[in-house]
Parts: C-alpha cells; structure tokens; sequence
C-alpha cells in the first residue's frame, strides 16, 4: 500500500482521476453496486434504508426551521406560529418535522421488531445490533428535546417530569437535575441548551449510523431464513436489485408520510402543545409523545420511582444483552415453532404498553400495564434463554437459493410472482 | 381475585368503545388474556385499583358540528368565516384577544383590501415613540396584529371577575376535538341540575371540563349579532359561524395544505406504480 495510485476501472477521465487518488467511487461501487446482498429478502428489509432517508429529512426540515427559530422562552412558542403563519412553506416544514419523527419510529420500530423476529442480533452481528441501541438511544433524547422547543404546555410539563426522573437516583439524583435544567426549575437555561443538543445530537446520530452501516458490510445483512449465504447463487448485486425494491419501499413510506403530514398533521400530537407553557398550570394528563409511551407505561408500573426509572431503562438496556440471552443457534423465528408465539405475545405486550401509557394510571389500565411489563421481562430473561436450550426447532434448509428456485419451504412473498417478459 | 380483574378489564373496555380506540382496547384486553400467564409476576394491587367506573358525571363527548372543513378535503365557508369575524368583533372581541393574526390575513377569508383596510381602522392602536419620545394612538392598519382587550393579564383578570379569557388564535387546535368542542362550549349553557351548586359568578355548561365556567353566556339570543341579509340568525347559527372563523385563526393554512396534498398524493401513488414496474422488470430475471 505504500504511495502510487489507486487502480480504478472508472473510464470517465475526471473520474478515474479523482478515483485513483480517493477511491470513494470505488468504494460506493463495492458496497452499494455490486455488494452482494441474499436475495430472499422480503420487505420488512426496507425500513433500515427508509430510516437513513428520514434521518436525511429530518436533518434538512430541522436546519431549515432553526432559520427561523427563537430558542428563548419568551419568544419560542411566537415563533413557532411565526413559522406556521408568516414564513414561506413554514407550515410544510415544521409539518414534516414534526410528523417525520413519529415516521423516524415507526420505521425504527420496524427495523428493531424485524431485527427481533429473524435474530439479526446473533453472531455475528452482534456488534452492529448493539450499535443500532445507541442510535435508538440517541433518537429518543433528541427526540425529547425536540419536543421541547416549541415551548407548548406539553413541552414544558413532559420537559418537567422526564428531567426529575434522574432526581430518582440515590445522592447525585438532585444535582443531576440542576445540571441539566441550568437552574432549580425547567426554564429559559434549559430551553437553550436543549436546543443546542437537538441541532448536536442528530449529528452524532449520522455518525453512528455510519459505524452501523459499516458494521453491516462487514459482517453482510440477515435474511428470513437466517441462514448464510453459502455461494454467489445465494445473492444479488445490491444494484440495481435492491436499489429498485428499496425506491418502491420508499414510495409506500412518502404516501403515508404525506397522508399524516397533509390530512392529518397533529393527529399524533397534542392540544395542549398549542397553548403556551405556563409553569403555574399543570395539564391534567401529562403525556409523552407516542413513540415513548411504551416505556413510560413501565415507569408508571412500577409503585417505586427509583424502581420504575430502573425498569423504564432496562427494558432498553436488556437489548444490550439480547446476543447472549438467546441461546438459541437458529437466527430465524421461521424455524423455531416454540418460541414463535412467545414472540408474537411479547409484540402483543408492547403495544398493551404503548395504549396504556396515553392512558390514566388508574383501575384496569395499571393491571394491563404490569402484566404486559411482567411479560415483557419474562420474554428477554426468561424465555428466550430458557427456550433456546430446551426447543426443537425445525430443520434448516439448505440454502437460501435453494427453496428460492426449487420450491420447497416457506418462500418469500415475491418470489411467487410471475417473470415478466423480457423486453 | 380474577373475576374482579377481568371486571375492570371489561369496565375500561365498555368505557372507551365509543371512541375510535375502541379496537385497540379490546387489542388490550386480548393481550391481557395472554399475559396472564405473567400473572405469577403481578404486584399487589393498591386497594380499589379496580374500581374503573365511577367517573359516571363525565363531561359528554361534544357532538359533530357538521362544518365545511370538517370534511377531509372540506375548506372554509368564506360567508360563514366572515359572519364569524363579526361574531368575534361584536361579542368575543370584548374579552378575547387574537393576538397571533394580523388584519392583513383577513384577505384569505374574502374581505377586499378596502374591507380590511375598514376594520383595521376601527380600532386605535397604540405606537411609538414618536420624534419627541412619545407614544401616541392612531388607527390600525392591515399590517398590525389584532388588537387585544387587555394590556396585559392582570387587567384581563381584574376586569373578569378573577378569570382569565384565553387567548383565541389557537384555540382549535388547543383543545381536544376542537371545532366539535368549541361549537358545543358555545351552546353548551344550560341550567345546573339539581344538587349541583355553583361557584359566585360561575356559570353552568354540558361541555366544560368540571361544568363549572367564568365565561358568561356569549351567544344568548337570536338575532344577537344582526347578519347582513339573515336576520335573526339562530344561537346555533352564530356558534357555527364563529367556529368556523376561529377554526381558520387556527389553521390558515388548512386549504392550501389540502390542496397539495392531494397533488402530492396522486403523484408519489403515480411514482409507487412505476417504481414497482421498475422492480417488477429488474426482478424479472432473479427468480
């Protein structure tokens, strides 16, 4: 390797030139021309292009929007109808803003619950699953400051009760939630600097993704089957194979995205949000957005603070610690008919949780929240360790090619569908 | 202990099935059935946690208004926005300020530049200072924002028996099911029932969170507001008609949104079908 150029195969002169002494051009063309890809993918492996795309979207409506936001909270919550009213498209910008982050996880649910199903956490991906964590973590504190800036009532009340969560920690609890108000209450400190971490964190959230998505063409994706691709036989050239499925996938994702943003764009929002934040009222339900009532219906599981934030944070954390709580070889659900409906309960408990948490903690809906917080514990500490060891899962097949092209096993959805003719 | 859990189960599912997440909570409860198998795992529930049903004097759900925009590609009636504007000017005015709108805006509800021109000439404005360091009053122009009653909250509370009258540029959207909820508020007064009593200078209403409200009775007779060409228009009538100015306060931009959404639309289902052909024809030779 030591000095000279690079040999490129690019024939454009401007090309070749600059490719021989940084070959980016090369390298997008090993990892996203010819990057040998299985080729039974189904369609949950959209979400994970969908998720750079939206990250991509939120960076460039949120640059936007700083444009003409006010993080002062005298004048932020003007400001934000200043947007609304007075500025060019302001409407459409914080629109998409504001509904492409209940789009960001939805997609990121999908990505997580698809990664769950077909053990994409198992070696050797562990790493990279263990990445994907901290991206989800990253999303959900930037996703909570954002939240924040538009200095609704919402905004400042859920501000109020997520920050004194930390107060819930023996000794540095108190200091922690002066620290990070800049203050003894939430107010214009804590306005500022979260604002300031709302521009940083999508930043760092880029390049993590980046280690996620070297991570994965290292290690090569999962498929349905779980099994690895033994030969040439068994993959496609990312393009223009996935190129295509992802551009349709990523045409299904703009309807629903324009659906929410153009008919129904404060539908997963709040109302109390368009009145100004008053510190002397509180709502009377204090409600996080959507995408964090899972976790919040934990919290408010449990009788104890301490006991609750602990809970609230395992509950992501044991993700940390999948790769090695399933003991199960087998990666794909598809051959596991034992732990299969476990898994499909332990979906069922996380949206008993995600209804929950935008209920009252009161009468029934407390019963819902434990049980379905119990099952979801049992599911990751109990079951899929103890299940892995004693189940007697279904025969592997040979090769992905081989039920692809001679029937025989599952198949995936396309693969049913009939050659077009050739032009 | 189980029959009474399913009790409550089935009490919080009763209670909720007239709203659209009625499906979900039968989800809940279904998922419950299987999550029993944690039950092992339940913590002691605090006394009376199942006791779901004793919020009977709920505030009802405010029935549908049946307006213009309420449609999914409705947009505003301009007649009745501009009724409203005159609701709001002889009556809600008064006490409500509408401070995030501008005079200018009214052009996007039909007024001409000379109607506009009018009402913001109507009232006096403060500006200032002056060369000498002086505010002084003049008339408005379009480009101010509307003016508020009150200086600032302390003479809003003072001059309303304690109460703050909320300010009503967002109040659609700052309530929920926001014109429905507005309308019904509106003509919501009604006498309290018996064994009810009210709070000095309160006010009865179906609609209102607690029923008890400062806000006097706004809309009282009909007729109350004179309507170039319907005379004695109904209680009802002018409810709708503020509704709807208040509805486009809210969401100005409502129609234009619309409109290119369903542009926007029909292009990306127009974009998914080629792309689909596109894969369909790449795929072509992998199977």
């Amino acid at each position: 390797m030591a000095g000279g150029l690079t040999q490129s195969e690019f024939k454009n002169p401007v090309v070749r030139w600059i490719d021989s002494r940084l070959p980016v051009f090369t390298m997008m063309q090993k990892e996203y021309g010819t990057f040998p890809t299985p080729r039974n993918f189904n369609y949950f492996w959209n979400f994970g292009a969908l998720a750079m795309v939206n990250l991509v979207i939120m960076i460039v409506s949120g640059i936007t929007l700083a444009m003409h936001y006010t993080p002062n909270s005298a004048l932020a919550f003007d400001s934000v109808e200043r947007i609304m009213r007075d500025v060019n498209f302001g409407w459409l910008i914080r629109y998409i803003h504001a509904n492409g982050a209940s789009m960001f996880f939805i997609v990121v649910y999908i990505h997580i619950y698809r990664g769950l199903y077909y053990g994409s956490y198992k070696a050797p991906r562990e790493l990279l699953w263990m990445i994907g964590v901290v991206i989800f973590l990253l999303m959900m504190a930037t996703a909570f400051m954002g939240y924040v800036l538009p200095w609704g009532q919402m905004s400042f009340w859920g501000a109020t009760v997520i920050t004194n969560l930390f107060s819930a920690l023996p000794i540095v609890g108190d200091p922690i939630v002066t620290w990070l108000w800049g203050g003894f209450s939430v107010d214009n400190p804590t306005l500022n600097r979260f604002f300031s971490l709302h521009y940083l964190l999508p930043f760092v959230i880029f390049g993590v993704v980046f280690l996620h998505v070297a991570a994965l063409h290292i290690t090569g994706s999962n498929n349905p089957l779980g099994i690895d691709p033994k030969g040439p036989q068994d993959t496609l050239p990312f393009h223009p194979y996935y190129t295509a499925k992802d551009s349709f996938g990523m045409a299904i994702y703009l309807i629903v995205f324009a659906c929410l943003v153009f008919f129904a764009p404060n539908y997963l929002g709040h109302p109390d949000n368009y009145i100004p934040a008053n510190p002397l009222v509180t709502p009377p339900h204090i409600v996080p957005e959507w995408y964090f009532l899972p976790f919040y219906a934990i919290l408010r599981s449990v009788p104890d603070k301490l006991g609750g934030v602990v809970l609230m944070f395992g509950a992501i954390a044991i993700w940390f610690v999948l790769p090695w709580l399933d003991t199960s070889p087998v990666r794909s659900m598809r051959f596991r008919p034992w732990t299969r409906p476990f898994f499909f309960l332990m979906i069922l408990s996380f949206l008993v949780l995600l209804y929950v948490g935008g209920k009252p903690p009161e009468g029934a809906y407390v019963t819902a929240g434990r049980l379905a917080t119990a099952y979801y514990f049992l599911y990751f500490l109990v079951l899929l360790p103890w299940l892995g060891v004693k189940e007697r899962t279904l025969p592997l097949p040979e090769s992905i090619s081989r039920p692809v092209l001679r029937g025989g096993g599952p198949l995936p959805a396309g693969a049913a569908a009939k050659p077009m003719e050739k032009a | 202990m189980m029959p009474r859990l399913f009790q409550g189960i089935r009490a919080a599912a009763g209670r909720r099935r007239a709203m659209p997440g009625g499906r979900l909570s039968r989800l809940a409860a279904g998922g419950l059935l299987g999550a029993l198998l944690g039950a092992a795992l339940l913590a002691p529930l605090p006394p009376g946690a199942l006791a779901a049903d004793e919020h009977s004097h709920e505030t009802p759900r405010p029935p549908h208004a049946g307006l213009s925009f309420q449609r999914m590609f409705g947009s505003f009636d301009r007649a009745a926005a501009q009724r409203g504007l005159q609701v709001y000017r002889e009556v809600c005015s008064n006490c409500h300020s509408l401070r995030l709108l501008s005079y200018r805006n009214l052009r996007q509800i039909g007024l001409s530049d000379a109607e506009v021109r009018a009402v913001a000439a109507a009232v006096q404005v403060q500006d200032g200072p002056n060369d000498e360091g002086a505010m002084f009053e003049r008339p408005g122009r379009p480009s101010d924002r509307f003016r508020s009653p009150f200086p600032n909250e302390q003479a809003a509370r003072a001059a309303n028996n304690g109460a703050l009258p909320p300010d009503l540029s967002l109040i659609v959207k700052a309530r929920e099911d926001g014109a429905n909820y507005v309308h019904a508020l509106l003509t919501g007064y009604a006498d309290p029932p018996a064994g009810v009593t009210l709070q000095q200078g309160m006010n009865y209403n179906t609609f209102f969170p607690g029923h008890q409200i400062a806000m006097a009775p706004p809309l009282t007779a009909a007729g109350q507001v004179q309507f170039p060409n319907m005379p004695d228009a109904s209680v009802d009538q002018m409810a709708r008609d503020v509704t709807t100015f208040l509805a486009w306060a809210a969401e100005p931009e409502l129609e234009a949104r619309r409109a290119m959404g369903v542009r926007i639309v029909i292009f990306l289902c127009i974009l998914a079908g080629l792309a689909y052909a596109v894969k369909r024809k790449v795929w072509a030779d992998a199977h």
